[in-house]
């Protein structure tokens, strides 16, 4: 009866697709809405996931989130380093910062600007201020300059992410060209470097390859009526307030900011080696690794010690997103969004599916005549859900993840959970039984005498 | 003429040298409820004998349709018993009787009610399906009876490439496919030109021209009354009628 049940189901094109397109639909949306609402969480976080090394974060016992800072005195910090189970403990400064920068007009051609004309940009940036001894939480990946040239007077590193709203005037076409070889750039990308910039060469790096952003190392702009110099370009989160990561040593972020009386802003901790660990051999590094005490053992001897606060990294993401959740209308929006697509692909879906069993209610009666049971039927229009379904789950899915892949390194805050897929799933397993027990029920009641009547 | 009685009410006699294939008993059918309730079947006593092509006819609204469906089992009566070459299929539970109808009764619709997104082969085979055959055995069976019906070459066609006398066919075809002992068909003609018709009732009548076989044809077309073997004419939910071709025998009420 299955070839039955599949001929019947894909037998009028148009319904067909009308059903596979709600479910699609629904897929769609559920999963598209769910993964920029889980992207958009994680930005919240983005600053948490992007300072590692650190096993702890501990904080002035209100903070709620990781922008909700409430600085310490410097004390503190030496308090920490006194508990036991603390391996180290470092400084961390988080605030804002106005950036002005003097930058130029560098692509000839905008018919509102002219080649060489100043731009006045003034922008609001999260300052980090790293320990500047051991530079705990530092950018994990430098892509133009070095991290170590930080310590250099007014060094400063800035995440590439949000380098256009700080140099709107520059050459964002030849961006896609950082880390090509020289060789594949077309002629008109390397007129654009010589020529109609006043970059005036195309930069490369030491294999040959274009390095785009080294064209921003060596600039400098004021950071809050101070001199600032950029020595590096990093690879950052993008933050949810939207706003440049610029990154510098905790003593310099202090001198950056207005001056007060409480300045630290985090301190960074690492749980000490188990001294009930032996150890085991790398043979890689070619040293001995110990297990640490669990960092919560060690958070819950900081709070006794001196009353702070403090969370492993997990769970201050986890607090972050969390206070986002909880006082924003953010998962409320997607929520209703995904919801709405829910519901509409529910309509579509159900509704068709349940017009396409009704148009078919005397065949079914036919077939209940001939000697069809009603398990048989059952089966038949339990099949053709799990078709469909399987079928707009797919289709849905993939389009979600393509468009993912789409928006990958844009502006679009978009990350797949893994818990996504199975939800999107679970709705249309929901849709489909809800569409079937419906069909299911008007066809189990169904007298084969039906179709005697005219 | 000697009647048979079953209850106090006459039953018309057998044709000589024919079983009884359907014996309906004291059946009676209602719909509604209170005020609202409508009598289809009113005691009815009738029998349908093997060989034979019977005819229901009488006006619209006359129970025909009822009696047919009560005696394919797809209809349970409110009292009466219905016996099927010798089993009662008012005391079968459904499962049974599902099972009863996939092996015993082959059905011939009105409106056809092919599938539209089946070939003809396929449509035909769809008894057999139920059965449990695989499709490619089902499929070749049904073409060959396909092809005794004259529809070899629109084994592969869809319904709605076919014709309506063509259509009916294909329904015959597959009534017939799995070999049942009885046909039941109702206003087969209904929809067909008087051509397409006679096809059709010439169909039914080789299909009934066996020892082992009886069809039942309810019709309103008179054009196509003369196939009968036996013609019963109901009125207001009773046999009011029973003629053997053109030998008619008025029966008293069956209620």
């Amino acid at each position: 009866m299955h070839w039955i049940a599949l001929k019947m189901l894909t037998g009028d094109k148009a319904k067909f697709f009308g059903i596979v397109m709600g479910l699609t639909f629904a897929s769609l949306l559920i999963y598209q809405q769910g993964s920029i609402f889980w992207g958009l969480m994680l930005r919240t976080a983005g600053q948490v996931s992007d300072i590692r090394g650190a096993d702890l974060w501990v904080m002035d016992n209100n903070v709620r989130y990781v922008d909700d800072v409430k600085p310490m005195i410097e004390n503190n910090l030496y308090r920490v380093r006194g508990v036991e189970g603390v391996k180290w403990a470092v400084p961390l400064y988080k605030g804002n910062a106005r950036a002005k920068l003097n930058s130029k007009q560098l692509v000839a051609g905008d018919p509102r600007a002219r080649l060489g004309a100043d731009l006045k940009v003034i922008e609001q940036v999260i300052l980090l201020g790293l320990d500047d001894f051991s530079m705990v939480g530092a950018p994990q990946k430098v892509i133009a300059g070095s991290l170590e040239a930080l310590r250099k007077p007014d060094a400063v590193i800035v995440d590439f992410t949000r380098l256009r709203k700080l140099y709107p005037g520059e050459a964002w076409t030849l961006e896609a060209t950082h880390g090509k070889p020289v060789s594949s750039l077309k002629p008109e990308q390397v007129a654009l470097y010589n020529d109609r910039t006043i970059y005036g060469r195309v930069p490369t790096d030491d294999k040959g390859n274009v390095a785009f952003y080294d064209l921003f190392v060596g600039r400098e702009f004021e950071m809050n009526d101070h001199r600032a110099v950029v020595v590096g370009i990093c690879e950052a989160t993008r933050t949810f307030q939207s706003n440049a990561v610029v990154y510098t040593t905790y003593s310099r972020a202090k001198y950056f900011v207005p001056s007060e009386r409480k300045m630290l802003s985090y301190i960074l901790a690492k749980a000490d080696d188990d001294p009930n660990d032996k150890g085991t051999y790398n043979p890689s590094t070619g040293q001995v690794e110990r297990k640490t005490i669990d960092p919560s053992i060690v958070a819950k001897s900081i709070l006794d010690q001196t009353g702070l606060k403090a969370r492993t990294s997990d769970q201050f993401k986890f607090d972050t997103i969390e206070y986002y959740l909880k006082y924003t209308g953010i998962p409320i929006n997607f929520g209703i969004t995904a919801f709405l697509g829910f519901l509409v692909g529910t309509a579509i879906a159900g509704q068709t599916f349940y017009n396409f069993t009704l148009e078919n209610l005397r065949q079914f009666g036919a077939l209940k005549a001939m000697g069809a049971t009603n398990f048989k039927i059952v089966g038949m229009i339990l099949l053709q859900a799990v078709v469909v379904g399987l079928l707009g789950y797919g289709i849905g899915c993939g389009l979600g993840a393509g468009f993912g892949v789409m928006s990958n390194g844009g502006e679009l805050a978009f990350h797949t959970h893994t818990a996504t897929l199975p939800i999107v799933g679970g709705a249309i397993v929901f849709i489909c039984i809800l569409s079937s027990i419906l069909c299911i029920r008007k066809v189990m009641v169904l007298e084969p005498a039906i179709v005697f009547r005219g | 003429m000697s009647h048979l009685e079953f209850d106090g009410h006459e039953i018309a006699p057998p044709p000589p040298g024919l079983a009884t294939a359907v014996k309906v008993r004291g059946v009676s059918k209602s719909f509604g409820r209170g005020e609202q309730r409508v009598t289809a079947l009113g005691q009815v006593n009738w029998d349908v004998y093997v060989g034979q092509l019977t005819m229901i006819i009488g006006p619209s609204g006359c129970g025909k349709t009822t009696l047919l469906s009560v005696i394919a089992g797809i209809l349970n009566s409110d009292e009466g018993s219905v016996e099927i070459f010798g089993q009662d299929v008012t005391k079968m539970s459904d499962r049974r009787l599902t099972r009863f109808r996939a092996e015993r009764i082959g059905f011939v619709f009105q409106q056809y009610n092919l599938l539209p997104a089946l070939t003809a082969a396929e449509n035909a085979a769809i008894p057999l399906v139920i059965a449990g055959w695989s499709k490619p055995k089902a499929v070749e069976k049904a073409s060959h009876v396909l092809n005794s019906l004259g529809m070899g070459k629109k084994i592969r066609s869809l319904p709605r490439e076919l014709s309506g006398g063509q259509q009916q066919r294909v329904a015959i075809a597959r009534a017939l496919v799995h070999d049942p002992s009885l046909l039941v068909c109702d206003e087969p003609t209904a929809a067909l030109d008087v051509e397409s018709g006679r096809t059709v009732m010439n169909l039914m009548r080789q299909a009934a021209l066996r020892v082992d076989r009886a069809v039942v044809v309810v019709t309103h077309d008179n054009r196509v009354f003369d196939f009968g073997d036996r013609i019963t004419r109901m009125d207001d939910g009773k046999i009011a009628e029973i003629r053997d071709n053109e030998h008619t025998h008025a029966v008293a009420a069956s209620a």
